[in-house]
């Protein structure tokens, strides 16, 4: 069924506060498991031989010497996995190919990055399989590669598919190249607007891959049964999509997988693709024993997606009273080894906070030799918005108009037509914008080397298929099992939440977990910031199916119509004195007569969730400069975002924290290091520096609340929007300090130190 | 791999001596666990040093200190007497990755594992503390600074291990403090570490000074020009400027992913300048 449910303005009891999440005992005290917790008797251990280098043809793969060591119980190659014809499919925001994922897991023809599995091994312990993987014989013909989008773009530059030819252009080219896919966006005159404009601001940006940084590592545990079944234990985002993947590559049937999802240490993205689960289940397809692979930080980094490194293009043109007239982008986006980057979505995102006549995107989709690209927390989004609202702040400044005064004046708003296509919905920007405008953050007194800077972001946020199960036990408690994974956020808090709400019950009455595949239907992964607007609603219905069923029964048993039947605060109770009158019954006493009234009482979604509200968030953020060291300190940081409705404000608060830390890692240090030889050089947290308690001040934030009226609650979502600000943010900060614009990420010391060197010698 | 823990040091010698240069000694094991799970270092042989009861011992002695080599960076950041006596050697051991960490790893370990950006080494090497080594052939010293060759590689003989740093007396109106440069504030690496020890005079002139620099050459350096700039001044503002230029000019650097040896050779100016701003302050305050 495709669903909405319409906002509906009520009095709430539970909605809006902040109970305990159902997981949080556990993971304080250690005994939540996550996905390298889980181990079977008899289980072997996998590990992977990756490629050491950028780009090569493989002649040749040599398995005996590995299979002849004692303890080696199997090995797998490309042999063992069929050919992929080209399929796509949707992966939270992006989309896949399966003849790229089969390729990708193993590789085939050619080795496409440093990093990039060759051949898997079951041995029985992580010393025995580490020996076989030195015993494997691999013959390369190592071939020039590409590693930087401009480079890789350019004609004759290394190429990575001799079958791949630009889509997009027409005519069809006559050569091959590294250029995927070229796409547009656009409406109005963008030369038109071009001609209207009294000032014109034009800057180039660059970016670095960075990754998602979730604190597990991959990890799963594979079985496979002599009758053909396989259970899958994995960390993950999504899985019934983890399921779908295994069974396309693995040729089997889809209900023959069995796949429970473990606790997961993060995700961002990052756990929205199979790895090592295919791999794990064909090596104990052919060994016989269950097969464990847990990834070290090493291969997390150099062959789990990291979101692209992007060459960004931003022109505006705008009025000296400050209305935009004109805004064009290129945004060109390293895919990695294959195709499917964010850059479509960054293209959506670029200017969409804005009200705009007259706009042109063009993007180019570019396979580099770099593991392939996976989704990061509104995926491409922050990387388009580092140059636009730098260039937004820049014109800002040269009009001199308050950069928040600057946004007001050209803010969407409900009805604004987007570019790519729908028109708005009622939205939240413009309270953002206020909400940060009226905050004492906005007006505190700087002091020297000291700037602010503000900067906006949007996010679509999206609905899709969810299931849920509501069962009511026969002591009145009930059990909430959800189909989409709580991806730490507390997701499951907020579900029990509504659930409670809705049938007028204490929280703790409401137990929620997440059911494996074979549990419930298929869900979409936990993506696109959905988890809680979709399975929410569907918890509602599911709810509601409940009510609806306890108002019969309770008809039932005190023998009147079902219209004299309310559900109020957790008991049926007549509607009215003079319709009928009947003693109130608590959930409990239903349940407890449930089993000779009918059978057991269980609500059920099977959604498709339509609606989704979109998010906007302004941030503030104030730096201090060390102008001998090039250090950027964070002193205050502020966010604002229009979440519709914050079920449970302490975990959206989380999020918008979350988001924020996240995007100034990415603002100030974090980055992949390649050497010239195409290898990474910085595979571990100690040299891809995420940023630590230390380095950050109390993330404050304000909730808006602009209610989504497609959802029962007004959810919109919220975890993706506070990380698309903070890098231009930061940058905007920075120029307000010292007077410089940094068009690089990351805005790391010895860059900002350069910058600061070069304007002093310019000066001299 | 064989694991041993012998509870005199010429137990461990005997060990170390008989293993054909294949041992690694185990202090914290902050380091070696790490290159064993990387694959890094396959020793046969792990010697474990933390039952010496010697290596476990701080002991004042004639005024300095004896720093057993296994005595953790947490027990001697608790140990106020030393910490009050040599707050520059203590402000490097405080770097050294996160309290849990430093409750394992040692100063001793810090020094040994030769990484040219260790943050416990250039403030020893300005508090002209010495290495104490034993071996088959007897025990013998050397300054810190000749000690650690190049990256991952010391001294340090056949059948030799480290048994302790010693450190000086502090002598009166004196002062010392290390600061390092990282991108994040903890948990990193320094890209660059100036440790700084001088002595004033009762006028305030400076009479000696030393000054350690990390993370800007194949290993850390004592640097005599630095400290020289020093030397006869009150340590004014032209004086500072004078330990930045000889600071910046000792540097030896390599551009890498942490660091390029242009943002090294400013930045070791700038970071000896701040930290002989700060020995100073101790110096005065310390009398």
């Amino acid at each position: 069924m495709s669903a909405t449910l319409k906002y509906q303005e009520k009095e709430l009891k539970l909605v809006g506060t902040r109970p305990l999440r159902p997981d949080g005992v556990d993971k304080v005290t250690g005994r939540a498991r996550f996905g390298a917790d889980y181990n079977l008797p008899g289980q072997l251990i996998g590990k992977v031989l990756r490629s050491p280098h950028a780009l090569a043809r493989i002649k040749s793969i040599d398995t005996s010497a590995a299979l002849a060591l004692p303890g080696v119980k199997a090995v797998v190659t490309r042999d063992d996995f069929a050919e992929m014809p080209d399929e796509m499919a949707a992966v939270g925001e992006l989309m896949i190919n399966f003849r790229d994922v089969t390729r990708n897991m193993m590789a085939r023809e050619k080795v496409l990055y440093d990093g990039h599995p060759l051949a898997a091994v079951a041995a029985t312990g992580e010393s025995v399989a580490r020996a076989a993987l030195a015993l494997i014989k691999v013959e390369y013909e190592v071939l020039p590669h590409a590693i930087d989008v401009v480079e890789a773009m350019k004609p004759g530059a290394p190429l990575l598919h001799e079958h791949q030819y630009t889509q997009g252009v027409k005519p069809k080219p006559d050569r091959p190249s590294n250029v995927a896919k070229r796409l547009e966006f656009g409406h109005g005159d963008i030369a038109a607007g071009f001609r209207q404009a009294e000032v014109i601001v034009e800057r180039e940006f660059n970016t670095k891959p960075v990754h998602q940084g979730y604190i597990e590592p991959q990890a799963c545990l594979a079985s496979y049964s002599a009758d053909g079944q396989a259970e899958l234990w994995t960390s993950t985002q999504g899985h019934f999509v983890f399921r779908a993947q295994c069974a396309k590559v693995l040729q089997m049937d889809v209900s023959k997988i069995r796949v429970t999802p473990t606790e997961i240490g993060g995700g961002f993205g990052g756990k929205n693709n199979i790895y090592n689960e295919a791999l794990a289940i064909a090596l104990s397809r052919k060994s016989g024993h269950p097969v464990k692979m847990v990834m070290t930080r090493e291969e997390v980094f150099s062959s789990t997606g990291p979101t692209s490194g992007a060459n960004v293009k931003v022109k505006l043109g705008c009025t000296r009273d400050g209305k935009i007239t004109a805004a064009e982008a290129e945004l060109n986006f390293q895919a990695g080894a294959f195709p499917g980057s964010s850059v479509n979505q960054a293209s959506m995102c670029a200017f969409t906070r804005y009200d705009l006549a007259n706009v042109r995107i063009v993007g180019h989709d570019v396979t580099v030799n770099r593991p392939k690209v996976a989704a990061y927390r509104a995926p491409g989004a922050p990387i388009a918005v580092f140059g636009v609202e730098s260039v937004i702040d820049e014109m800002a400044k040269k009009l001199g108009i308050d950069p928040i005064e600057f946004r007001l004046r050209n803010a969407a708003k409900e009805g604004t037509q987007t570019y790519y296509g729908p028109k708005l919905g009622p939205i939240g920007y413009i309270q953002t914008l206020e909400a940060a405008r009226a905050h004492p953050h906005y007006r505190a007194p700087l002091g020297p080397n000291q700037g602010r800077g503000v900067a906006t972001g949007f996010w679509f946020n999206i609905g899709n298929e969810t299931t849920c199960s509501l069962n009511l036990q026969e002591d009145g408690t009930l059990t909430l099992m959800l189909g989409t994974i709580d991806v730490a956020g507390g997701s499951r808090a907020s579900m029990a939440m509504m659930v409670a709400e809705e049938l007028g019950i204490e929280f703790d009455r409401v137990r929620p977990f997440v059911g494996d595949t074979a549990s419930l239907g298929f869900n979409f992964l936990t993506a696109g910031s959905r988890g809680t607007f979709a399975s929410g609603m569907a918890s509602v219905i599911a709810a509601r199916q409940v009510i609806e069923k306890l108002r019969q029964r309770v008809a039932k048993i005190r023998e009147v119509p079902l219209e004299a039947v309310a559900w109020k605060d957790g008991h049926a109770r007549p509607v009215d004195a003079t319709v009928a009158q009947f003693a109130p019954m608590s959930l409990p006493e239903i349940a407890r007569m449930a089993g000779k009234t009918g059978g057991t009482i269980a609500g059920h979604a099977e959604i498709n969730a339509q609606g989704a509200g979109p998010g906007f968030g302004t941030h503030i953020v104030d730096v201090e400069v060390d102008k001998e060291t090039g250090a950027v300190k964070i002193l205050r940081y502020t966010v604002v975002q229009d979440v519709g409705k914050a079920i449970h404000p302490a975990y959206v608060e989380g999020q918008l924290q979350g988001g924020a830390v996240q995007g100034i890692g990415w603002a100030l240090n974090e980055e992949y290091v390649y050497g010239e030889d195409g290898v990474l050089q910085n595979p571990g947290f100690l040299d891809y520096r995420i940023p630590v308690a230390s380095d950050l001040p109390f993330i404050d934030t304000v909730i808006v609340e602009v209610p989504n009226p497609n959802h029962p609650y007004g959810v919109r979502g919220c975890g993706e929007v506070p990380i698309i600000a903070p890098m231009a943010a930061i940058a905007n900060a920075i120029e307000n300090a010292i007077g410089l614009r940094l068009c690089e990420q990351p805005l790391s010391p010895p860059r900002v130190l350069k910058a600061i060197d070069e304007a002093a010698a310019a000066r001299r | 791999m064989r694991y041993e823990a012998p509870k005199t040091l010429e137990q461990a010698i005997a060990l170390l001596s008989g293993a054909n240069g294949q041992a690694r000694v185990l202090a914290g094991g902050t380091d070696v666990l790490i290159q064993l799970r990387s694959g890094r270092a396959d020793p046969q042989l792990l010697v474990d040093i933390k039952a010496i009861p010697e290596m476990r011992a701080v002991v004042a002695d004639s005024g300095g200190y004896r720093i057993g080599a296994a005595v953790t960076c947490m027990e001697l950041i608790e140990n106020e007497v030393f910490a009050r006596d040599w707050p520059g050697v203590v402000d490097g051991v405080k770097l050294i990755g996160s309290v849990q960490v430093k409750g394992r790893a040692t100063l001793g370990g810090n020094l040994c594992n030769a990484s040219p950006a260790a943050d416990g080494v250039p403030a020893l090497i300005a508090a002209g503390a010495l290495v104490c080594i034993a071996g088959p052939l007897g025990r013998r010293e050397a300054p810190v600074e000749d000690f650690v060759l190049g990256p991952g590689r010391t001294s340090l003989g056949n059948g030799e291990l480290v048994a302790a740093i010693q450190l000086p007396r502090r002598a009166p109106h004196s002062g010392d403090a290390y600061l390092r440069f990282t991108p994040r504030t903890e948990m990193d690496i320094a890209v660059v570490g100036a440790a700084v020890y001088l002595t004033l005079d009762g006028k305030g002139v400076c009479r000696s000074a030393r000054v350690g620099l990390g993370a800007v050459a194949a290993r850390a350096l004592l640097v005599p020009a630095a400290a020289a700039a020093l030397i006869g001044t009150t340590v004014d503002e032209a004086a500072l400027e004078r330990l930045a230029a000889a600071a910046s000019a000792a540097c030896r650097p390599i551009d890498d992913k942490r660091g390029t040896k242009q943002f090294r050779v400013k930045v070791a100016g700038v970071m000896a300048r701040r930290a002989a701003a700060i020995a100073i302050e101790r110096a005065r305050r310390q009398g």
